[in-house]
């Protein structure tokens, strides 16, 4: 009975079996259930999307990627970093706030943390080999059956490359130097529901194997084919499922097709006046039915929650049917909630194609800010203490002495001589008069949303939590540079690509009590693993706590070396990941706190033996 | 299924590593000492190297941060509300323990120590020698992590030679964990507190408070990398110069901070300091005897004074490389019991963590005895102890020789004074140890004066002295020789070559003397196979597949070698027929030992055994020990008094 609903676990991530063993149980579950809406099959209603006059919204991101997007790194094509003729750093593109600027202290930043230089290049090919992608394997029978349906699809070689990946290093790696062993057959796009219950019907007639791909930021090797399948591979590429179906403003919810990407989403929202609020750093480009899939959290969760606080109604389209709740109401408490075996699940069990999502008016006032602490220890106490009277702001981060440096070195050139007799100032003030050690001190940014009087009294209470735990304000200036960088930040791993330095991040969610430890322990370890697996460079580890809730905080490192000298970097580097990850789990702290993932050779230790 | 592991096993492998141990050289810190100014060593400028991360503070602020945190002010609450009792009351009580136990290190005290100490040292040693690189590898782990110091424990001696040590090579001093008996001496107890001794009650293991109290101040001082923590393993002094079996309630409380990831590592240092001559040679025997050990006074210690006239030869001290606890605990440990409770509530240590604690006690001694110097006059003293009454002194030189190459093939760690022939090393052993031996008419004998007039219970009784005094440096040597030792014997004992059978009785014979001796726990083939390996090595024995045969140029070596352990055989004996003839169906320890020693006492007075050393209280305590373990002996526990009931014993020895 299970037989055709482990053909979609065959598609998911790394380990099919762990998967297979995860959806056997849950289809467990499911069985005995009452409700299971799964009994009732696919209902083939027709698809209202195609042959409707309007015919589905243009999103941000076109069929063809690779003319908007990057084809061997993150983001858009115009943006990227470089060094120009000067030798300085400078942020291509118009698209960010640092676009078109120079970035005077950036290369002195590179050579003093990684012992890179400018002259040992290690460049990318500059474009896909077409003739060593894997054949297309198909079977002539089902190619009739999709062309039946009418929905679009491609064999192309780049197409299906291109969503052969995510986002991790290995993965970008492979683009740059080598070729995946394995990916998807075909591509195709459907437009709507209705398509994609067609798809998985004829996955299952076939006995082919779905991979849903939505915005492909994926960091968790989700998105890579087994090496090892026979079968078939189908990219289901959601990115055409993009408009939102209604706004109800009575409930405060939206439903919306979960193949459309943050940006747009609230885009489109706000031309109603609405938002979700839901901002992970990759919504430029990652999709609502990814987050669902990946249980996302969004910068502003304080205020909006994270995905599985937004979420009020999901459909899926499974093997065995579709599964979804019968109404769109606040709570239920009839069994176990089928939306928590969905959220996470990564594509393993399903493909998600409309997502109801609460929604709230557009903000009337924003407001930035930042913190300089005498140090990290400093820091935390008073993100606690913040947590504890239950007033974060809608963001609130702390960033490592490391971090707060490689901020400083991504500052632009000042345009007046003013601004660069205030910024001394400043630095005076807080090194000298106050004695904050620039070796030592770390910074904490801060977003405050909502009404303007709220927003200030609001501000006004958590600096004074600051004050009393040594905290000095610090500006609006350097609390929205803080955020912009987050966004910009994940373009620097294709510059660090370039100049023989690779580096990735992950995140860890941890009690309180355990913060300090587990960020102390986790960058000596880092440092230490490097050392033993003869990295030359002292690796540049550190982290910030990016959330924090009643419990914990999540904690957010970025780690990367100087990998030359290193005959396989990327296994020495995954190596000292896992042991990095190990140390995480030494301390306290969870495998993830939202990039989710399948870590299979860990599971024994994370869920006890009986799973 | 043992056949096959035993026939597919090869030693070679297991034991390899043990051989080809590279030992760092000697450097004597007396020396210097001899030529310059003490009182300017004693104020020189002492500025050492500590932990990276180390928040500089003063004993009194570490001893308000225990009794503030989270974990003593748990139990103060749990115990209010227990007793009913007002908490503030019991927070006072805590402070009380805190002011007992609590160092006050200062650097007026250690000055003065410097001082005292170096003019001390100089009357009493010749030479103080110290493994220089030793020092700079423990220079370098105090910088990166919090450092636990194990030394070996022979003498009171110790803990001052190592703090004079460290502040001798600008180390910071270490806080010692010492007994509460000192805190008795008048002056003396105030002092070693000023230079860094904490004191700790003898059992605590009912008082709650006291437990979380001290755990917690030996923690704080570890996470804050405020100074090296020192304390003995053996718990207490050996009195026979064997390694004590270990003891683990403040071994565990180290280890704790690691598994709770509160610092990211812990160095264990294990030192190995060995005396030409021990300080309290003649006290140790006596105690054995069961005289009373004197109880620590000041007075006494004045008392003492004379020996400062004595020599007591060459202290040899090694500092271990530094070993890392997370290295160790790599892949051993279950962190779970650690994740899901939070971390200032007391736990009792898992099972797999209280195997693993004993497993780094045990590996930590074994280290200990590795790095352990040996005299030439340890091999004297074992050499005379197997040709009594007299040898001659020719002869004893060449068993000597004999006896130095069999050691370093076994591993032991020989340091043959300079260019020393033979016969000089052994004359001044001779002349160093007087009190134990001397030399007549070309013979040495063992010193026993008074023995050849006045009573025969006399008689009995200072022979009994000289054997175990010349036995303490003969066991110096066991540790080394127990695995090849125990293979010979039970190669006579079972009569035959079948190396399965041979085994088996090596198991059961490691079990018994478990005590005794340290192995460690749980790897009996691997102990057989390094015997087996040893004995191959110097030609003693022949193995196949199948069987383990003597070879005809090996009985030397095999007689030696089981002579050598026969006082440990037969008092076991002894003891065991006690028991079994003697013995009452329930007694305590104490009635046990008394009941032993005239049991032996007799049969030596009859002149029906030679072993005197079935008269020390300590083969009685460890034979004992033994017996519960095996089953032999149940304890019951009934207030106040250990009791304990005979089964029936095991007659296989």
């Amino acid at each position: 009975m299970a037989a055709p609903a482990e053909e979609a676990a065959g598609s998911g991530p790394g380990s099919p079996s762990s998967a297979r063993r995860r959806l056997s149980i849950i289809s467990g579950h499911l069985r005995g259930s009452p409700w299971a809406p799964g009994r009732e099959g696919p209902s083939p209603s027709p698809c209202k999307a195609r042959g409707a006059p309007a015919g589905p919204a243009s999103g941000s991101i076109p069929k063809k990627r690779q003319e908007l997007l990057k084809w061997n790194g993150w983001g858009y094509n115009d943006s990227k970093f470089i060094f120009n003729k000067k030798g300085q750093a400078e942020f291509t593109g118009r698209r960010y706030r640092l676009g078109g600027m120079v970035l005077p202290t950036f290369k002195e930043w590179i050579e003093k943390t990684f012992g890179a230089s400018l002259e040992h290049k290690s460049t990318s090919r500059a474009s896909l080999n077409v003739n060593d992608v894997p054949p297309s394997i198909i079977s002539e029978e089902f190619l009739q059956d999709l062309i039946a349906t009418k929905i679009s699809y491609s064999q192309d070689a780049e197409d299906r490359v291109f969503r052969a990946h995510g986002h991790c290093l290995h993965e970008i790696f492979a683009l740059r130097e080598g070729i995946f062993r394995r990916i998807p057959d075909i591509v195709v796009w459907p437009v709507c529901h209705e398509d994609v219950v067609k798809i998985v019907e004829l996955a299952c007639k076939h006995s082919l194997c779905i991979i849903p791909f939505g915005g492909g930021t994926s960091v968790s090797s989700a998105l890579e084919c087994p090496e090892e399948e026979k079968r078939t591979i189908v990219s289901l590429d959601t990115s055409q499922m993009n408009r939102i179906l209604w706004i109800d403003e009575k409930n405060l919810t939206a439903c919306v097709e979960a193949g459309i990407v943050g940006q747009d989403l609230e885009k489109q929202l706000a031309e109603s006046g609405f938002c979700t609020g839901h901002e992970p750093d990759s919504m430029e480009f990652s999709s609502l039915g990814g987050w669902v899939a990946t249980r996302a959290s969004g910068m502003k969760k304080n205020i909006y929650g994270n995905i599985e606080d937004l979420v009020i109604h999901i459909k899926m389209v499974t093997p065995r049917g579709i599964v979804e709740k019968n109404c769109q109401v606040p709570r239920m408490s009839t069994g176990p909630d089928i939306h928590h075996f969905i959220m996470g699940s990564e594509g393993t069990l399903g493909v998600v194609t409309e997502v109801t999502v609460k929604i709230r008016p557009v903000p009337e006032y924003q407001k930035y800010g930042s913190v300089v602490f005498p140090n990290f220890e400093r820091g935390v106490a008073c993100l606690r203490e913040v947590a504890k009277q239950r007033c974060a702001p809608a963001s609130i981060r702390l960033v490592d002495n490391a971090q707060f440096q490689f901020g400083h070195a991504l500052k632009p050139q000042v345009a007046s001589i003013f601004t660069s007799f205030l910024d001394g100032l400043k630095k005076f003030y807080i090194t000298k008069f106050k004695g904050f050690d620039p070796n030592i001190l770390c910074v904490a940014t801060l977003l405050f949303e909502g009404d303007r009087e709220k927003v200030l009294q609001h501000e006004k209470q958590v600096y004074d939590i600051a004050t009393k735990f040594g905290g000095l304000a610090a500006g609006e200036d350097n609390g929205q540079r803080g955020y912009m960088l987050t966004f910009v930040i994940a373009y620097l791993r294709d510059l660090g690509l370039d100049y023989y330095v690779i580096g990735e991040s992950f995140e860890t969610s941890v009690p309180w009590d355990r913060v300090l430890d587990l960020c102390r322990n986790v960058k000596e370890r880092i440092v230490r693993e490097c050392k033993e697996k003869g990295v030359q460079f002292a690796p540049f580890s550190t982290c910030r706590v990016t959330q924090t809730y009643d419990a914990g905080a999540c904690v957010y490192f970025y780690f990367a070396f100087n990998y030359r000298g290193i005959s396989d970097p990327i296994h020495v580097y995954e190596q000292i990941e896992r042991a990095a990850r190990e140390e995480i789990l030494a301390n306290g702290g969870s495998l993830s706190h939202h990039h989710g993932g399948n870590f299979s050779p860990f599971l024994p230790d994370l869920q006890g033996k009986c799973l | 299924l043992l056949k096959k592991f035993l026939s597919e096993t090869c030693f070679g492998v297991a034991v390899a590593e043990l051989m080809s141990k590279k030992r760092d050289e000697f450097e004597d810190i007396l020396e210097e000492r001899r030529v310059s100014s003490d009182l300017r060593y004693a104020m020189k400028c002492y500025a050492p190297v500590i932990y990276k991360g180390l928040s500089p503070c003063k004993p009194n602020a570490i001893k308000s941060a225990v009794l503030q945190s989270e974990q003593v002010q748990y139990v103060i609450k749990q115990l209010a509300k227990e007793t009913g009792e007002s908490p503030d009351i019991i927070q006072e009580e805590a402070m009380e323990i805190l002011d007992e136990m609590g160092h006050s290190m200062q650097l007026g005290a250690v000055r003065f120590f410097a001082f005292t100490l170096s003019k001390i040292f100089k009357r009493l040693f010749q030479r103080v020698c110290v493994n220089e690189e030793g020092m700079q590898r423990l220079q370098q782990a105090i910088q990166e992590h919090p450092v636990v110091l194990l030394p070996s424990h022979r003498s009171y001696i110790d803990f001052l030679m190592l703090s004079y040590l460290l502040y001798t090579y600008d180390l910071a001093l270490p806080v010692i964990a010492a007994g509460i008996d000192f805190l008795g001496m008048k002056i003396v107890g105030e002092l070693l507190r000023r230079a860094g001794a904490f004191f700790m009650r003898r059992s605590f293991g009912g008082n709650r408070l006291y437990w979380a109290v001290f755990a917690e101040y030996v923690k704080t001082m570890l996470r804050n990398g405020y100074a090296p923590i020192e304390f003995f393993l053996e718990g207490t002094r050996s009195r026979t110069a064997k390694t004590l079996t270990p003891k683990f309630g403040l071994l565990s409380i180290v280890m704790e901070p690691f598994f709770k990831r509160e610092v990211f590592d812990t160095y264990l240092v294990p030192i190995s300091i060995s005396y030409e001559r021990i300080l309290e040679e003649s006290l140790y025997a006596y105690e054995l005897l069961g005289v009373p050990k004197p109880k620590e006074s000041t007075s006494g210690l004045l008392k003492a004074r004379r020996i400062l006239s004595d020599n007591f030869g060459t202290i040899h001290i090694y500092v271990g490389q530094p070993v890392s606890l997370r290295t160790l605990a790599s892949g051993r440990i279950n962190r779970c019991p650690y994740n899901l409770v939070p971390r200032h509530l007391p736990q009792k240590p898992s099972d797999d963590i209280q195997e693993f604690v004993s497993d780094v006690a045990y590996k930590m001694e074994l280290l200990q005895i590795e790095n352990m110097v040996l005299r030439p006059w340890v091999l004297v003293a074992a050499v005379l102890l197997q040709n009594l009454p007299a040898v001659d002194f020719e002869l004893l030189i060449e068993k000597t020789l004999w006896l130095k190459g069999l050691t370093q093939t076994f591993g032991g760690f020989i340091e043959w004074p300079d260019n020393l022939c033979a016969k000089k090393a052994i004359t001044s052993g001779l002349a160093l140890h007087s009190n134990i031996a001397r030399l007549v008419d070309g013979h040495v004998v063992l010193n026993d004066k008074g023995a050849e007039d006045g009573a025969v219970g006399e008689i009995i009784f200072k022979r009994a002295l000289a054997v175990l005094m010349c036995g303490t440096y003969r066991n110096q040597l066991l540790n080394v020789f127990v695995r090849p030792s125990l293979v010979v014997v039970a190669l006579q004992m079972t009569r035959s070559f079948r190396k399965e059978e041979v085994y088996s009785c090596f198991s059961f014979l490691r079990d018994v003397f478990s005590d005794e001796f340290i192995f460690f726990p749980g790897i009996s083939l691997k102990d057989f196979e390094e015997g087996c390996f040893l004995l191959t090595k110097c030609g003693a024995i022949q193995t196949t597949q199948q069987e383990i045969y003597p070879t005809d140029k090996g009985s030397v070596v095999i007689s030696f070698l089981s002579a050598m352990f026969r006082p440990f055989m037969e008092g076991y004996q002894l003891i065991f027929r006690y028991l079994s003839k003697e013995a009452k169906e329930t007694f305590t320890e104490k009635q046990f030992i008394s009941g032993v020693r005239n049991f032996v006492f007799q049969l030596l007075e009859k002149g029906n055994t030679q072993c005197y050393e079935a008269l020390s209280s300590d083969i009685q305590k460890n034979a004992l020990a033994a017996l519960v373990q095996l089953g032999a002996v149940k304890k019951k526990k009934i207030p106040c008094v250990d009791l304990l009931e005979i089964k029936p014993v095991a007659a296989r020895l």
